[in-house]
């Protein structure tokens, strides 16, 4: 039985997280590496395969946008998992515990008082126009003060070794799911490895949900429900994950409807009021009288029902503004703001396309640079400069010098990479990391998340909807 | 429960049953049509009768032939009640109620989703691949049940999902009684012969009914086997003893164990004492196929009660 060959294993350029630049293994790995040189490639192989076959009747099945309709893929998980140590993840924490308690307190802010905007630590221009800035929001306070509940934000590490923060996704962050099954799953690929390493579990991610759902509203025994846009979403998986682990109603917004400024869900024995929504719909479309007139999603008057606090929407309408990626440029400003202190995580230099300097300094380095559409995501509406030919390059000069407030740049960060199977052998593929935080009374971070991985070689897009695929997430206890 | 989930939770039991019930038709024929002389005709039209899609298949096809038969209800993307079809519809159903099942039967579900995708796609069966797919799909369903018996609250959506399967599985029984009932009754010359008491036979095998006959009539006489197939009150396929069990669901559903609430619960018992208070030379002076034809017809108009009653409630608050 042919082992693996690691002496072709090349780190080159790149941070590993496996292999140190001596091609030493990292402490946190070691373990893990004892046992994958103990077996076979055909063994590796068929563990492998077993979990495109779980995953399959699991049902983990997603559609991908502008396919075939009725085809269904699967998130790829790849079974070599990425191991975190202890004190790592501390520091993960403190970073997203810090960020996610500023963001909150700036929302609320921009929405009520404006003192970041009158003193000018951010412009005001900045805010006002950002699609996702909600102008009816303003002078609302949602219960307990909470705007972004559930966090899902984008980190990577750069060939420094260092974390950034890439993108915050205070919206609808998706993929939670495939942290949880992902967990099961390889739980059943290395039993033996998960009691010798000491690995931090992950289950209770959907009591905590709940939890932090039922403290929303004074109701006693609250309803609590689940709203998807429906089977035909690419997320509906983990729409129906949830509501199932939670042990909540499952609704789309036609089985809503609102009477008297209340939320009911029709039932087969009538009405029943609905007291907290965690929602998957987009803000856009959750009322058509009040946002997307055409949404067919959403339920009339429920939009107003929230303002007059008679449903809690999880997250609140309206945080999308941070997630716009010119906001995100000011971000460090925006901590020190509110708490006095420096950021801990850092941001991604960004240069911001609407500021003459940055926007001359973008055109004449564009062929260095990342350049991303301020509103869009998913990996989509971005130009990846030293991957990219000269008339993609120009054509998006053009659009930055049409509407710069709608780009933004970044330098390009080298994602480091964690060794992943190929059809022979390991390669070492790009990855990012996506955990997930809870703000209910306090902020709490799983320990966990969503390792999201690049497949193809090379490639630094590690976007499900385009050929990205997953890998387990092992945060060590020591 | 929400109206939408218990609608999809009722179709989504029917589908399976559906797809079950057509693969034991198919299996029995195919296994029948062995030891007949062949005629096309005379063996595979009536399958495709009992099922009401004829007039799609006229379409489809312009002659009667096994492949086209078994392909038309197995296969076929065009009949809406072809086995895949059901096979697709039921699972589609299940992912939109995730959260109402549990995850041995929608892993159970999805498991033969990957059963009927894998092998539809398959061209140019042999028949030893046909029974083996027949078998699966029976085992499968009958398995589902199981399961959804087993590890099931009897909560709403239990008792929809129950009504759904009972509603069909009546429908079912009286649609293939009545089309061979007629075509065994016709070829009097045969009667007593052994080719009449096989075709009998595979009436009773094809809903599952033959062990349970031969232990209470022993004999095979065609109107002990009408009787049993209507009026039995303990064989499970009968048509009374469905009527009886969906009777049970209704009243549970509607919070009442006495008299009616709703059109749904009334229509249903009308019909269960219809039958309640009948024996089979009633039935058999009125006409066979008149008396199941009107049976057919009373479970569709309690089918649209129970749509009626419960899936489509006008909002109003309690």
């Amino acid at each position: 039985m042919a082992k693996l060959n690691l002496s072709t294993y090349d780190t080159k350029g790149f941070y590993d997280e496996m292999f140190d630049e001596n091609n030493m293994v990292r402490p946190n790995y070691k373990l893990f590496l004892d046992r994958l040189q103990k077996m076979s490639v055909s063994k590796l192989n068929a563990l492998q395969h077993s979990t495109d076959r779980a995953q399959l009747s699991l049902g983990m099945t997603f559609n991908v946008y502008n396919d075939n309709q009725g085809v269904e893929r699967i998130l790829h998980l790849d079974i070599i998992p990425r191991i975190i140590q202890n004190k790592e993840w501390q520091y993960l924490e403190k970073g997203l515990q810090q960020r996610i308690k500023a963001l909150n307190l700036f929302i609320q802010d921009i929405y009520n008082d404006q003192k970041v905007l009158k003193d000018k630590i951010i412009p005001k221009e900045m805010i006002f126009s950002s699609v996702s800035y909600l102008k009816e929001l303003e002078g609302f306070k949602p219960p307990k003060d909470v705007w972004c509940h559930i966090t899902g934000s984008d980190l990577i590490k750069g060939g420094d070794g260092q974390y950034y923060v890439l993108e915050d996704n205070l919206r609808c962050p998706s993929g939670v799911s495939y942290m949880l099954e992902n967990r099961e799953i390889l739980k059943r690929t290395f039993p033996e490895l998960f009691e010798k390493l000491d690995v931090k579990p992950v289950y209770n991610y959907t009591h905590i949900l709940r939890d932090t759902l039922e403290s929303l509203t004074d109701v006693e025994q609250p309803t609590v429900v689940v709203l998807t846009p429906g089977t035909y979403n690419s997320a509906y998986f983990e729409h129906s994950y949830l509501a199932q682990q939670m042990g909540a109603e499952l609704v789309e917004g036609r089985d809503l409807i609102v009477k008297d400024d209340f939320v009911y869900m029709i039932t087969t024995n009538g009405l029943q009021r609905v007291d907290v929504i965690y929602r998957r719909v987009d803000d856009d479309f959750i009322d058509p009288e009040v946002f997307n007139k055409h949404s067919l999603l959403g339920t009339p008057g429920l939009f107003r029902a929230y303002l007059k606090g008679n449903v809690v929407l999880v997250n609140a309408p309206g945080t999308g503004v941070v997630d716009d990626k010119a906001v995100y440029a000011y971000i460090p400003r925006i901590i020190k703001y509110y708490l006095g202190e420096d950021m801990i995580l850092p941001n991604v230099k960004t240069y911001i396309c609407d500021e003459a300097p940055d926007r001359k300094y973008v055109i004449e380095n564009i062929h260095n640079l990342v350049v991303k559409q301020t509103d869009a995501s998913g990996g989509y509406g971005m130009l990846i400069g030293p991957k990219s030919t000269k008339k993609e390059q120009e054509e998006f000069i053009a659009k930055i010098k049409k509407n710069p407030r709608n780009y933004i740049a970044q330098p390009m960060i080298n994602l480091s990479r964690v060794p992943t199977i190929t059809d022979e052998t390991i390669e070492g593929r790009h990855v990012d990391l996506r955990p997930y935080a809870l703000f209910g009374d306090d902020i709490k971070i799983i320990p966990g998340a969503l390792t999201r991985v690049a497949l193809e070689k090379g490639s630094i897009v590690v976007n499900s909807s385009q050929g990205g695929g997953s890998k387990d997430t092992w945060v060590l206890n020591s | 429960m929400l109206g939408r989930v218990a609608n999809t939770i009722y179709w989504m039991n029917r589908y399976l049953e559906r797809a079950e019930n057509y693969a034991r038709f198919m299996d029995v024929n195919f296994n029948l049509s062995l030891e007949l002389p062949s005629n096309k005709e005379q063996q595979w039209k009536p399958l495709v009768a009992i099922t009401g899609d004829w007039p799609l298949y006229e379409q489809l096809h312009n002659e009667v032939e096994k492949q086209k038969v078994i392909y038309f209800m197995a296969f076929e993307e065009q009949n809406p009640n072809s086995i895949y079809n059901c096979i697709i519809n039921a699972r589609e159903n299940a992912r939109a109620i995730r959260p109402e099942i549990t995850k041995e039967v929608w892993e159970q579900i999805n498991a033969l989703y990957y059963l009927v995708k894998a092998d539809s796609v398959k061209k140019g069966h042999d028949d030893k691949d046909l029974r083996q797919f027949f078998n699966a799909i029976k085992n499968g369903c009958q398995l589902l049940y199981g399961m959804y018996d087993a590890t099931m609250s009897r909560n709403d959506g239990w008792n929809f999902g129950k009504l759904g399967q009972l509603i069909e599985r009546a429908d079912k029984t009286s649609r293939v009684l009545d089309v061979k009932y007629h075509l065994l009754l016709g070829s009097v010359k045969l009667v007593g012969s052994s080719l009449d008491l096989i075709q009998w036979a595979a009436l009773l095998k094809s809903v599952s009914a033959y062990d349970m006959y031969r232990k209470k009539y022993g004999k095979l006489k065609s109107s002990s086997i009408a009787e049993f197939l209507i009026l039995d009150t303990e064989f499970p396929r009968s048509i009374l003893t469905c009527l009886m069990r969906s009777e049970q669901c209704i009243a549970r559903l509607s919070g009442n164990s006495f008299g009616y609430r709703n059109t749904a619960q009334k229509r249903l018992g009308a019909l269960r004492s219809q039958l309640e208070y009948t024996d089979i030379d009633n039935i058999i002076e009125t006409g066979m196929h008149e008396y199941l034809d009107d049976i057919q017809l009373k479970l569709n108009d309690i089918s649209t009660a129970i749509y009626e009653a419960f899936f489509s409630i006008e909002p109003h608050v309690k």
